[in-house]
C-alpha cells in the first residue's frame, strides 16, 4: 500500500502544480464541461448528488489519502471526469465498505457527508451508502447459464441482503437447479465488490450510478399487495384545462372521416 | 467421426438401459448431435477438481486446449459445471508452469541442500534420485524411503506408484493426501461393513425426502451435487426437508429448513441423542427385522489417545507439551465424566490412554449394553453440551435437535446423511462415521434408494485411486491389506513377483512420514500430485525437518508451491489432459479419458517418472534380505524365487514390474487410441531427452491399458469388479462393481447388487469380508474366553461415546480455529490461484470472525491480525461479514492461500484409528498486527 500512497501524492502534487502553472481556470474550466464518462462516474460513500458534489468538492484529495485500499482515484486530465475529484472503478479496485468510513469522515467541505450515511437519527453506517447500484446482464452471467458460480453473491459484503440467490429448476438437465444472483436495490450500496470478482471476461454484474441503473414508475398505479406502496400517491393531482379538453373532443367528434369514399 | 459417434450413442444407450434411471435425453444432447464439424475436435474427459466427478468435453486444435464444456451425457452433471470446472481449459497454461527438472546445486553444480535451484536434465535428475535412494536404503532399508501419494493421481499412476513401491522397493511407506480427507470414512466403512465405499449413489439426492449435511458445506464444496439437492427441494418444497449441521453458518444453511450450529466435537453427542430418542422414547421405530437379520451391536476402547506423539518427544516445545500430554493421559471434563460413566469414570478422573495401539479393536456387545451406554444422551444433556451459538436460546436449540431426531425416525420418510471433512477430519472421525451408520441401520434406512448414510469425497480420485488402488501404507488394491498373508500371496501372484517379496509391516501414514523425516527414520521422500508441506497440520515441524536435516525431498509437480519450495529436486509433471487416465468419484463411478494434447515444456507424466526410475534398480539391489524396524527377521531374500520365475538378478524393476511379457501384449497403437497421442507409449513430437540421455520415443506398448487390465484382476469376483479398459472409453463412467456389463446402483441391496443377491439371505446382505470374525465382550472390554462370532453378511451397529477434542480454547487461546475451503479454489491453490479470474474473485484467505469478538478487541472489518496457536502464527485480514458467519468464540480460515499458511497453526492430532488429522479444531488467539 505504501508505494501506492507515495505515487498518489506525486500525482496530486503534479496536478496542483499544473493548475497553478497553467493558470488553473483554463484546465478546470475545460474539465467541468459535462461529458459522457462523467455521467457514469462512481463517487465515494456519502457523496452529495453529482451536481452538488461537483460544487462542493474542493479537490483536496484527502478522501483519496484516507482510503486504505487505494480504491479512490483522483481524476486527471483526459479521464473524462472533472479534474481533481475522487472516483472509483470497481473492476479495478472496489469499495470495501470500511466500517469506520475514513474517506467520508476526512472530507472537509461536506462534498462527502456522513449525514448521508445515516438513516433518520441513527449513527452513520457504511451500509447505508448509495454509490451506485449493481445490475446483472443475464446473458453473460454464467450462473444464469446454470453454472454453479455465484462468486458475486459470496463476495458481497451484504450477502443475502444486497445480493441473494433465487432458485430455479434447470430445464436443460431436468435434475439440477440454477442458483441465480439477484440484486436488491434497496440494500445495494454500489460498492462494486461483485463487479470486481465477476469471473467472466467483462463483468456481467456491474455498478452504475443510481440514476443510470434505475427506472421509475408513475404514481397512478399502486401495488395492492404492499400497503406501504400507497406512499407514492401524490395528492395534488394537476387538474386538466377544461376548455382545451372540450375543444379537442369536439374537434375529434366533428372530424367526419368514418365513411370510406 | 460420424460412425464413431453412432457407435458411441449405441453403447451409451445400452448403459442408460443398464442404469435404468429412465431419464429423458436433455435438450442439449439433441443440440450437440446436430453440431457441425468445426475446426476443433471435442472429446470427453473428467473435471480435474473435486470428488463429484463431473464429465466435461474438451475442444482441442493444433495440440492446444481451446475450450471446455460440461458433458451433456455425463449423468452426474449433464452438461453443467461449477466455477472451478468452468476454468478447466485454463489450468494447464499458467505462466510459471514447471517445464524442466530443477535441482538445488552449489556454485560448482553439485547437489547441495543449501544450494539454489538450477535447471538440470532428466538424466541428471534420475541420477541424483538413484544415488540418494540407494544410499538411504543401504543405511535404513526400504523403510528409509517414502512417497507422499495422492487422491489426484490417475488410477493408473496410483497403481504404478504402489506397485513400484510395494512390489519393487518393498516399502509400504506410500500414503496419500487422501489420508487427510477420507481415512476416517474408510475406517468407518471397513469396521461397519467390512468393505470400503458408499452403498448409495447420487440418485439418492433426487429420490430422498430428507437431506442432512453433517460437517459438509455442500453449497461450496460439492456445488453440482448441491444443485441437484436444490432441485429436489424446489420440486417438493414441503416434503423435502434439509438440515445443515455445522459449527458455523455457511452457504449450505441458505437452503436449509433447519440449521443446527453445534460446538466442535459434539456431533458425537448429537448422534447419540438421536439413538437415545430411538431406543428410549420411540423404540417402535427400530426396524427389528432388519436389525436382527443383518446387524450386530459392537463397541471398542475409549482410552486410545489422539494420534499424537508422546509428550517426551524431543522436538516438542513447552507450549506444545501443554496439549500433547493428553496423548498419554487426560483429565476428564464434567461432560466426559457423564458420557464415560458407563465405564466407571467421573469428572476429574484421569483417563490413562492404555489402548493407543489397539484403537481399532472392537468387539460384539448385546443390545442391552448398547442401550445402557446411550442412557446419558437425553435431550437436556446433549443440548447443553452441543449448543454452538451463544446467541441462541437453549429452548430453540432443543427444538431443533428434537426435529432432527423426528425426521430420522419418521416412518416412511426417506433420509440421507451426507458428510465430508467435518466428520472425517476429527480425532474421533472413525467413531462419528460409525455413528451415522448406527442410526441408519437401527431404523433400517440404509442401502435403499433415497435412504442411507453417504460419505462424500473431497478429491477427484480419492475413491478411484487412493482407496480402490490402495495407495495407502496399509493397503493393496481392491481392499486387500499388506498385513494379511493371504492378501499378500494373492497380490504377489497377480504381480508375478516371488512369494515373500511384499512387506507385511504396515508402512508410515502421511503424518508419520513427516514425523519419520523429523526423526531421521526416512531420508528420501517423493511428493506425487499433492502438496504435503502446505496441507499438513503443524507445518513448521515438517518444513524445518525437510530443509535442515540430512534428507532428500523430490517433488513432482506442475506448478511451484510450498512443497516444491521445500524440496531438493523438482520434477515437472504433465497435467491431467496431457496423459491418458481415469478417476473414480464418490459414487463409485469410474471415468476414463484420453490424452488430449502434448505436455507442456519437458514435463512428463508421473507414470513415466516411475518407469524411468525403475530402470535404475536391479532386482539384486532390492530383493535381497532387508532389515525392517519392528519386523523380526526382516524381509527374506527372494532372489532365488525370482530366478525360479525366470527373472535374472540383473533384470531391472522396469523389466519385471512394467515392461514384462504381459505388458507387451498390450500393443500400441491400439484401436481405442487410433490416431491419438500417448506420450508414454509412443513418445511425442518434443522428443524429450529421457533418463538415459536419449530422445524418448515411447516404450512401444500401451502401458495405461496394461495397468488397468492387471489392476482389474484384483477385484474381479471380489465385489470390486471393474469393466475392461475399452468399455470406459465408450460410456460416461460406470459404478462398480460392474458385473456382466451392468453397474451397481445400491450396494448390499439384493434388488440392485448381484453380490447381495448371490448371498441369498433376503433383501440385503452386508457381504464385506473384513473384520467379520469378532470377539464378544462387555462395554469395557472383549472377553476372549467366549468364542468369536462369525458376522458373515452382517453390518455392525457401533456404540461410541462423546469425548472432547484434545485441545480446547482456554483463557490464553480463547478461540476455536476451524479450517476449510472456498468454492473458488482447489486445495492449496496451485492451479486455481493461477487462473486470473479465480484469483481476482478470492485473492486471499480471510479470517472469518464474529463482529462482537472483533469489537471486544477493538478490531474492525478488514484489520490485519495475528492468528496464533501453540504451534505457530500467521497474519490475515479479518472478515466479520461475508459468506461464513461464525458464532462467538470460533474463527474460520480457509487453507488454500500459501500466504496465510494456516496449517502452521493446526494441531497434528489424528483419529487414532484412521490416522486422519483433525484440521477443524485447535485453540488460537487473535491480536492486532
Amino acid at each position: 500500500m505504501k508505494p501506492m500512497a507515495t505515487r498518489r501524492k506525486v500525482i496530486q502534487r503534479m496536478l496542483e502544480g499544473a493548475v497553478f502553472l497553467g493558470g488553473g481556470g483554463l484546465i478546470w474550466g475545460s474539465a467541468i464541461k459535462a461529458n459522457s464518462k462523467s455521467d457514469y462516474v462512481l463517487r465515494p460513500p456519502g457523496a452529495l448528488k453529482e451536481k452538488d458534489f461537483l460544487k462542493a468538492c474542493i479537490k483536496c484529495g484527502q478522501c483519496i489519502e484516507a482510503c486504505p485500499y487505494d480504491t479512490l482515484k483522483l481524476a486527471q486530465p483526459g479521464d473524462g471526469i472533472t479534474n481533481g475529484t475522487p472516483y472509483f472503478e470497481p473492476r479495478t479496485i472496489p469499495c470495501y465498505l470500511c466500517t469506520d468510513m475514513p474517506c467520508t469522515d476526512s472530507c472537509p467541505s461536506g462534498a462527502l457527508d456522513l449525514k448521508r450515511l445515516s438513516k433518520e437519527l441513527e449513527v452513520p453506517n457504511i451500509n447505508n451508502s448509495k454509490m451506485g447500484l449493481a445490475v446483472i446482464h443475464q446473458e453473460s452471467c454464467v450462473a444464469y447459464w446454470g453454472i454453479q458460480c455465484e462468486a458475486c453473491y459470496r463476495a458481497c459484503p451484504l450477502i443475502d441482503k444486497a445480493i441473494s440467490l433465487k432458485y430455479e429448476e434447470n430445464s436443460v438437465t431436468g435434475k439440477h437447479a440454477k442458483l441465480l444472483p439477484v440484486v436488491h436495490s434497496d440494500v445495494c450500496t454500489g460498492c462494486g465488490v461483485c463487479e470486481h470478482v465477476c469471473i467472466v471476461e467483462k463483468a456481467a454484474i456491474f455498478v452504475l450510478p443510481i440514476d443510470k441503473s434505475t427506472g421509475k414508475v408513475g404514481d397512478h398505479y399502486i401495488k395492492s399487495w404492499e400497503k406501504s406502496d400507497e406512499k407514492r400517491i401524490k395528492e395534488n393531482i394537476k387538474s386538466a384545462d377544461d376548455d382545451k379538453d372540450i375543444e379537442s373532443a369536439i374537434d375529434y367528434l366533428n372530424d367526419d372521416d368514418l365513411i370510406d369514399n | 467421426m460420424k460412425l464413431a459417434r453412432r457407435d458411441f450413442l449405441k453403447s451409451s444407450a445400452a448403459i442408460a438401459a443398464a442404469t435404468a434411471v429412465g431419464v429423458a435425453i436433455p435438450e442439449t444432447l439433441k443440440a450437440e448431435a446436430r453440431e457441425a464439424e468445426k475446426g476443433w475436435k471435442w472429446d470427453k474427459a473428467v473435471c480435474r477438481f473435486c470428488g463429484t466427478g463431473c464429465g466435461i468435453m474438451i475442444a482441442t486444435k493444433d495440440d492446444k486446449i481451446l475450450a471446455v464444456k460440461g458433458d451433456p451425457l455425463a449423468p452426474v452433471n449433464r452438461g453443467l459445471n461449477c466455477i472451478k470446472g468452468y476454468f478447466n481449459a485454463k489450468i494447464m497454461y499458467g505462466a510459471d508452469r514447471l517445464k524442466k527438472p530443477l535441482l538445488r546445486v552449489d556454485e560448482n553444480g553439485n547437489f547441495s541442500k543449501q544450494g539454489k535451484f538450477k535447471t538440470v536434465s532428466w538424466k541428471r535428475a534420475f541420477d541424483e534420485m538413484e544415488t540418494r535412494m540407494k544410499a538411504t536404503m543401504k543405511e535404513l532399508g526400504p523403510t528409509g524411503i517414502g512417497i507422499f501419494s495422492s487422491g489426484q493421481y490417475t488410477i493408473m499412476e496410483g497403481y504404478a506408484a504402489a506397485k513400484l513401491m510395494k512390489a519393487g522397493f518393498r516399502s509400504n511407506n506410500i500414503d496419500p493426501n487422501a489420508r487427510h480427507c477420507m481415512a476416517s470414512a474408510v475406517a468407518g466403512f471397513i469396521q461397519t461393513f467390512g468393505i470400503d465405499e458408499p452403498a448409495g449413489n447420487y440418485d439418492d439426492m433426487e429420490i430422498t425426502d430428507t437431506v442432512v449435511t453433517w460437517g459438509a458445506n455442500m453449497a461450496e464444496m460439492h456445488p453440482i451435487l448441491w444443485s441437484r439437492i436444490t432441485a429436489n427441494k424446489l420440486s417438493h418444497p414441503k416434503r423435502t426437508q434439509i438440515v445443515n449441521l455445522t459449527t458455523y453458518t455457511n452457504r449450505t444453511s441458505d437452503l436449509a429448513d433447519i440449521e443446527i450450529v453445534f460446538k466442535p466435537n459434539t456431533d458425537l453427542a448429537i448422534w447419540n441423542y438421536i439413538a437415545h430418542e430411538i431406543v428410549y422414547n420411540q423404540p417402535q421405530s427400530i426396524d427389528w427385522e432388519f436389525v436382527k437379520k443383518y446387524t450386530v451391536f459392537a463397541t471398542g476402547f475409549v482410552d486410545i489417545g489422539y494420534g499424537m506423539r508422546k509428550p517426551d518427544h524431543p522436538k516438542f516445545t513447552d507450549k506444545e507439551k501443554e496439549i500433547v500430554r493428553n496423548e498419554v493421559a487426560k483429565k476428564l471434563s464434567g461432560d466426559e465424566g457423564e458420557s464415560l460413566a458407563y465405564l466407571g469414570y467421573k469428572e476429574g478422573d484421569t483417563l490413562e490412554m492404555t489402548h493407543r495401539d489397539k484403537a481399532a479393536n472392537h468387539w460384539i456387545i448385546g443390545y442391552e449394553d448398547f442401550k445402557k451406554a446411550l442412557k446419558p444422551y437425553n435431550l437436556d444433556f446433549v443440548a447443553n453440551i452441543a449448543k454452538g451459538d451463544s446467541d441462541e436460546s437453549i429452548e430453540d436449540f432443543k427444538k431443533k435437535l428434537k426435529s432432527l431426531a423426528d425426521l430420522y425416525i419418521e416412518k416412511g420418510r426417506k433420509i440421507c446423511s451426507y458428510w465430508t471433512m467435518g466428520f472425517n477430519q476429527h480425532t474421533r472421525g472413525t467413531w462419528v462415521n460409525e455413528q451415522a451408520y448406527m442410526v441408519h441401520l437401527l431404523l433400517g434406512k440404509q442401502s435403499k434408494p433415497g435412504d442411507g448414510a453417504f460419505s462424500l469425497t473431497g478429491q477427484p480420485s480419492a475413491c478411484g485411486t487412493a482407496r480402490e488402488v490402495g495407495t495407502f501404507a496399509h493397503r493393496l488394491p481392491a481392499d486387500l491389506l499388506v498385513a494379511n498373508p493371504k492378501h499378500r500371496d494373492f497380490s504377489e501372484k497377480i504381480w508375478k513377483i516371488p512369494p515373500g517379496t511384499l512387506n507385511p509391516k504396515v508402512g508410515s501414514h502421511v503424518m508419520k512420514i513427516h514425523r519419520d523425516l523429523e526423526d531421521g527414520k526416512i531420508k528420501f521422500a517423493w511428493i506425487n500430485v499433492c502438496n504435503p508441506y502446505q496441507n499438513s497440520a503443524n507445518a513448521n515441524h515438517w518444513i524445518k525437518a525437510a530443509r535442515t536435516m540430512d534428507n532428500f525431498i523430490v517433488c513432482s509437480d506442475a506448478y511451484p508451491g510450498i512443497s516444491a519450495k521445500v524440496s531438493d529436486l523438482i520434477l515437472p509433471s504433465s497435467m491431467i489432459y496431457e496423459k491418458w487416465g481415469a478417476y473414480g468419484n464418490a459414487e463409485r463411478r469410474t471415468q476414463h479419458w484420453i490424452q488430449q494434447v502434448t505436455p507442456v515444456g519437458d514435463s512428463m507424466p508421473d507414470i513415466w517418472q516411475f518407469t524411468e526410475l525403475a530402470k535404475r534398480f536391479k532386482l539384486s539391489e532390492v530383493w535381497g534380505a532387508q532389515k525392517i524396524p519392528g519386523l523380526e527377521g526382516g524381509l527374506p531374500d527372494v532372489l532365488e524365487g525370482a530366478k525360479a520365475m525366470g527373472y535374472s538378478p540383473d533384470d531391472t524393476l522396469f523389466d519385471v514390474l512394467f515392461a514384462n511379457e504381459h505388458a507387451k501384449k498390450f500393443a500400441w497403437p491400439d484401436p481405442i487410441g487410433e490416431g491419438r497421442l500417448n506420450t508414454e507409449a509412443a513418445g511425442d513430437k518434443r522428443k524429450v531427452i529421457d533418463g538415459q540421455g536419449k530422445p524418448f520415443k515411447g516404450y512401444g506398448f500401451f502401458l495405461q491399458k496394461y495397468f488397468w487390465e492387471e489392476y482389474r484382476e484384483f477385484g474381479l469376483g471380489h465385489a470390486h469388479d471393474l469393466a475392461p479398459f475399452d468399455v470406459y472409453h465408450k460410456c460416461r463412467g460406470l459404478k462398480w462393481p460392474v458385473v456382466d456389463g451392468k453397474e451397481t446402483l445400491w450396494r448390499f441391496n439384493s434388488e440392485y447388487d448381484i453380490y447381495a443377491k448371490k448371498a441369498n439371505i433376503g433383501p440385503f446382505a452386508f457381504y464385506g469380508k473384513a473384520l467379520k470374525n469378532m470377539p464378544q465382550g462387555s462395554l469395557s472390554k472383549p472377553d476372549m474366553s467366549k468364542p468369536k462370532i462369525d458376522l458373515k453378511n452382517k453390518a455392525k451397529i457401533f456404540f461410541r461415546p462423546y469425548m472432547e477434542a484434545p485441545e480446547i480454547p482456554n483463557k490464553e487461546y480463547p478461540f476455536w480455529l476451524c479450517t476449510g475451503r472456498v468454492l473458488e479454489h482447489w486445495h492449496s491453490g496451485t492451479m486455481t490461484m493461477r487462473v486470473p479470474e479465480l484469483y481476482r474473485a478470492v485473492p486471499e484467505a480471510l479470517c472469518y470472525m464474529h463482529p462482537k469478538d472483533a469489537s471486544k478487541q477493538g478490531l474492525v472489518e478488514g484489520d490485519l491480525v495475528w492468528i496464533e496457536s501453540r504451534r505457530g502464527k500467521v497474519k490475515a485480514h479479518i472478515e466479520t461479514r461475508g459468506r461464513n458467519r461464525v458464532p462467538q468464540g470460533l474463527v474460520y480460515v480457509p487453507w488454500f492461500d500459501e500466504k496465510v499458511f494456516i496449517n502452521k497453526l493446526c494441531l497434528d492430532a489424528t483419529c487414532p484409528i484412521s490416522k486422519e488429522t483433525d484440521f477443524k479444531k485447535c485453540a488460537i488467539k487473535i491480536t492486532k498486527a
